[in-house]
């Protein structure tokens, strides 16, 4: 029997962390993630990595800049409004097509909110993370399970594909407890960087990390590069997990906690008979579009559940191109919705009506 | 015999730099002290934004462009990856001494492996000329074109006196390159905090008191003049921190 040990989401996150090779971490205090940094500070002393509290977020991407410049694994984690201050690095490490992993255990806003679970930061992960044309791969955790298991295929991804890894979970995933089979993750050796400043050694011509070109047709292409390279992930790397699709008719659109809360309303909207399943994206970016087009053969209704004023609902609209009506279930400020309220839209959309 | 040539650190391409600027001067003697220390295949530079945000084109060793103001940031990120590199920061006032306050402040509190250049030429060249927090009170620029009113705008901010305060730096000192001698001395500066660096002492600062004839609309040598009758009576030269040397004064 697999070996199996009770963590906190955000624990999880630390532990798969390092299994995965990350020797650096950098961060700032927030709630509520800091678990992760304190997790760090406790282990990375004694395997020979470095914690370090940065002075900023904005300190902390950039240091997360500079080690993976020198091409090793690293890693920062922060809650909504430290994600906001750590955009200028984003930007900067996708202009320099560098891969780090980004945790956002995001909590209800605008400004400084509160501190309660939200995922109000959806359309800054998938959307707008900072200035310029750019992509993150942005990874949506359910269980506590997945916090580790995403934390490594987030490495993975982002050594891939030379681009930054974002794992948004939410308050809750951060603080739950769960048990956890840390011996199942899937390790693989990191690719060999040699485009990393590690010094020339005087063997090899300098490399230069670096954001910028003042050539207009240069920069251009730099763009148009960088975005056949999404294509290819778009392609190859969108992940979803469709729960009792098959006859449905109505389906069901969450991610994160908001899928668990929605799960039970499918249950019991299944057992009074009405034909309903979720897709449950766990690549937000790329946004799983393909469970979303065939489930048009039979789905005539869908319904987005989520901890925010209606981001997600976009995606769901564009991939299913606007060919049915689309509902908003959704709490926001740090409240989550309860079961009885996605039972409740469920059984408004059987029964033709509008939520 | 060859007298002069071309350090090996420093790029074969034309800089970008205006006539006159003492950009070149320095890149120069960062490029001598990597060659004379035998440094140039460890080394890391990290380049700015500002002027000098191309100087990742004009050395010969691996290079990093930061985002404006990060750079010690940046460098401490690849000093904990790979201990064994050098790795120096070459900023401008306006990285170093506004939007990067915080990174130059915290890097130094934390005595972070690491060599820092920093070009004091009291204005924001890259942009054309504006104000710069180390511009002296009175100076013209195009963002204080009346003169900068400290009532309004306050005062220039003295970075080897503000960091001498804190207890973490290693080595702090302020030079200047508007002669051969005073070029001469830079140059050992600089080696010393590279040298402070390879000998795992900490952070080094080396601020330059430095010459934009463009900007402050004066010829090359009428700005090399202004640097010894403006400049330096408010950032007078010398050493501001030497913890090495205050170590060995307590223990005799």
């Amino acid at each position: 029997m697999e070996k199996k040990v009770l963590m906190k989401g955000n624990e999880a996150i630390a532990e798969a962390a390092i299994r995965a090779g990350c020797r650096h971490y950098f961060g700032y205090p927030i709630t509520p993630q800091t678990e992760i940094a304190a997790y760090m500070a406790k282990r990375m002393p004694k395997i020979g990595g470095t914690f370090l509290q940065a002075e900023s977020e904005i300190a902390a991407i950039n240091m997360v800049y500079g080690v993976a410049s020198a091409g090793l694994r690293v890693m920062t984690s922060s809650s909504s409004p430290g994600v906001s201050l750590k955009g200028e690095g984003l930007s900067y490490l996708a202009g320099a097509d560098l891969p780090a992993l980004v945790v956002n255990v995001q909590r209800g806003g605008p400004g400084l909110g509160g501190i309660q679970p939200s995922q109000s930061d959806y359309f800054q992960a998938t959307r707008g993370a900072g200035h310029g044309d750019f992509h993150m791969i942005v990874l949506a955790p359910a269980s506590v399970q997945e916090m580790a298991e995403l934390t490594v295929k987030a490495f993975d991804l982002a050594d891939k594909y030379r681009m930054t890894s974002m794992l948004l979970a939410d308050g809750t995933m951060g603080q739950m407890m769960e048990p956890v089979a840390l011996d199942d993750l899937k390790i693989n050796p990191m690719p060999e960087k040699p485009w990393a400043t590690t010094g020339t050694k005087m063997e090899r011509k300098r490399n230069i990390i670096n954001s910028l070109s003042l050539v207009p047709e240069e920069l251009e292409q730099f763009n148009f590069a960088r975005y056949e390279k999404y294509a290819e992930i778009e392609r190859t790397e969108a992940r979803a997990e469709e729960y009792r699709m098959e006859d449905a008719e109505i389906a069901v659109a969450a991610f994160g906690i908001a899928s668990r809360v929605s799960r039970n309303a499918v249950d019991a909207a299944r057992e009074m008979g009405i034909k309903v399943g979720l897709i449950r994206p766990i690549t937000l970016w790329p946004f799983p579009v393909d469970p979303f087009k065939r489930s048009l053969s039979t789905v005539k209704k869908y319904i987005s559940v989520e901890l925010n004023m209606g981001q997600m609902i976009e995606d769901v609209r564009l991939a299913t191109e606007c060919r049915r009506p689309v509902t908003l279930c959704n709490r926001a400020g740090g409240m989550i919705p309860t079961p009885e309220q996605v039972l409740e839209a469920i059984k408004a959309a059987a029964n033709g009506g509008e939520q | 015999m060859v007298v002069f040539k071309k350090p090996h650190a420093l790029s074969d391409v034309p800089l970008h730099y205006c006539p006159g600027c003492t950009h070149g001067i320095v890149h120069r003697l960062v490029a001598e002290v990597i060659d004379e220390l035998g440094i140039e295949g460890k080394t890391i530079g990290i380049a700015p934004v500002g002027c000098s945000v191309m100087a990742y084109n004009y050395f010969e060793c691996d290079m990093i462009e930061a985002a404006h103001g990060r750079a010690p940031a940046v460098a401490t990120g690849v000093k904990r990856a790979n201990p064994d590199n050098i790795v120096f920061t070459y900023q401008g006032d306006g990285d170093l001494a506004s939007i990067g306050t915080a990174e130059t402040v915290h890097s130094a509190a934390r005595n972070e492996n690491i060599t820092v250049i920093f070009i004091n030429n009291a204005i924001y060249g890259m942009t054309g000329g504006q104000m710069a927090p180390t511009s002296l009170p009175g100076q013209v620029t195009q963002t204080s074109p009346y003169g900068r009113d400290v009532n309004l705008c306050g005062y220039p901010v003295k970075i080897c006196e503000m960091l001498a305060q804190l207890d973490g730096p290693e080595y702090l000192e302020r030079v200047t390159v508007n002669n051969v001698k005073q070029i001469k001395n830079a140059k050992r500066a600089i080696k010393k905090a590279f040298q402070n660096q390879i000998d795992g002492k900490g952070f080094s600062l080396i601020e330059v008191i430095s010459s934009c004839p463009t900007n402050w609309g004066m010829t090359p040598q009428a700005a090399l003049k202004w640097i010894d009758e403006k400049m330096i009576p408010y950032y007078p030269l010398g050493v501001y921190k030497d913890r090495s040397a205050e170590k060995k004064e307590d223990e005799q």
